[in-house]
């Protein structure tokens, strides 16, 4: 940690041996002053929040903008200086208010709790099928690509509506998404091939609208640019980090196995509680398009503010012994899926699709266990989101 | 207590009729709809839990003669 008049710098640092811990220095920071002063890499002087309620009335004060092209990042980019680039049209995550209202509002109605429920019965098919086809191969697997990644990929790909016979090409692509061996060009290349997909399923869906989210969206005033993208931006926010969630969840009751029953006992309060120990979208960023007074300090329009979820999740003024991963605890109030009016619009799908496969997986496989000790699970570092590049686990062959 | 919703601030996330769904639902663009604005003392906590939840600030909680 660097201080600098009173500043210091992002702590990414995360402690050895502790695979879903924050950064260590961010709880000293927490503790000390839970919205303090930051300096930026590229020299702007911002904020960086820490604790629970400072992130929370952040994310819920309108007065902060989610666009890009005003934000200064918070750890150093290769190359590159001064605010982040613009989003283009339909990549709402990164709009204010009304624009972001318009494209949010499209969506709504398609990830409701009640639809998201009627889907696990077939979360719970597309589960079964997965855990079978590991039973043959088995008895051991990469969890990452035998399970995590390709269940929430075919259901983001069945609400899409994209074709069955496209399944593969899905797949396929999203392992190079996860692959950390995969170089710089083939990642740029599954991009560009999932941007030509989507394009060619927006005109397919257009002319021969079915069934499912995106053609219902062609019956809007949405140019195919902004489907295209709209698209993009559900399947990139629906496949990676449920994907790591399940894969990290599975991580972490696999070093944990007293809290296994508890998982079986109530899933639903279960995923909470993993939502927010492992708080995998562990960092957001936000600017103050005004001057606001927030916990004593004044906050100057143009300020980026850093919000740090992983630390907030793990304040002690929030959630008791915040460092231990209890199943048997609420954990109602996390900020895992953020708060305001971007809170992940999927969050219910995501509910759906943990609560169903995390469960299955531990009854299929009683002696599931790690086929490597865990300090060699080889674990994403960087600025998105936490994850899992392998999982190796083994059971006994019954 | 009464319970009001604001259908123009809700943001569809569900966080209500996934904490007390005797109380709210979603309509069919997933925006808020209120089953019962004063709803039997049994469910009071739960309102007050989707009133903190809620992400939009769109539910508002104010607590009556009983």
């Amino acid at each position: 940690m660097t201080r600098f008049d009173d500043t210091v710098t992002m702590p990414t640092t995360r402690p050895a041996g502790c695979p879903f811990d924050p950064p260590t220095d961010l709880a000293a920071l927490r503790d000390e002053q839970p919205l303090r002063p930051m300096l930026y890499p590229d020299g702007h002087r911002g904020w960086l929040a820490t604790g629970h309620a400072a992130v929370r009335a952040v994310l819920a004060d309108r007065r902060f903008s989610s666009r890009t092209e005003l934000m200064h990042s918070p750890v150093p980019r290769e190359g590159m200086d001064g605010p982040l680039p613009s989003s283009p049209p339909g990549m709402f995550i990164n709009t204010d208010a009304p624009e972001h209202t318009r494209y949010r509002g499209l969506l709504t109605g398609a990830f409701t709790v009640r639809r998201m429920r009627l889907l696990a019965e077939r979360v719970d098919e597309v589960t079964r099928e997965h855990l079978d086809a590991m039973q043959r191969q088995g008895p051991s697997a990469d969890l990452v690509t035998a399970f995590a990644q390709p269940i929430p990929a075919l259901m983001i790909c069945e609400l899409l509506g994209a074709p069955y016979s496209d399944r593969d090409f899905f797949l396929e692509h999203t392992a190079v998404f996860n692959d950390f061996e995969a170089t710089a060009e083939q990642q740029a290349a599954s991009v560009t091939a999932f941007g030509g997909f989507l394009h060619d399923l927006v005109l397919a869906k257009r002319a021969a609208p079915t069934d499912d989210l995106l053609s219902d969206l062609t019956r809007t005033d949405l140019t195919v640019e902004e489907l295209t993208n709209v698209a993009f931006l559900l399947l990139g926010a629906g496949l990676d980090t449920t994907a790591n969630m399940i894969a990290l969840g599975a991580f972490a009751l696999l070093t944990t196995p007293d809290q296994v029953a508890l998982l079986h006992a109530d899933p639903e309060r279960s995923v909470e509680e993993l939502l927010r120990y492992l708080s995998i979208a562990h960092t957001m960023v936000r600017v103050a398009l005004e001057d606001v007074e927030l916990d004593g300090r004044l906050i100057r329009a143009g300020d980026t503010v850093t919000l740090s979820v992983e630390a907030g999740n793990r304040d002690p003024a929030k959630f008791p012994e915040p460092d231990r991963l209890d199943l048997g605890r609420r954990a109602t109030g996390h900020l895992s899926f953020g708060h305001g009016i971007h809170q992940c619009l999927g969050q219910q799908l995501a509910r759906v699709e943990l609560r169903v496969a995390l469960p299955a997986l531990f009854t299929r496989f009683p002696s599931l266990r790690l086929a490597v000790a865990p300090q060699d699970v080889p674990l994403r570092s960087g600025v998105d989101i936490l994850g899992a590049h392998r999982l190796p686990v083994t059971w006994d062959a019954p | 207590m009464r319970v009001e919703v604001d259908r123009g601030r809700c943001v569809g996330a569900g966080m209500c009729v996934l904490t007390e769904p005797a109380v709210f639902d979603q309509d069919d663009d997933g925006t808020v709809l209120l089953l019962d604005p004063a709803p039997p003392a049994a469910g009071h906590a739960a309102v007050r839990d989707a009133a903190l939840v809620c992400p939009a600030g769109a539910i508002t909680v104010q607590d009556g003669p009983r």
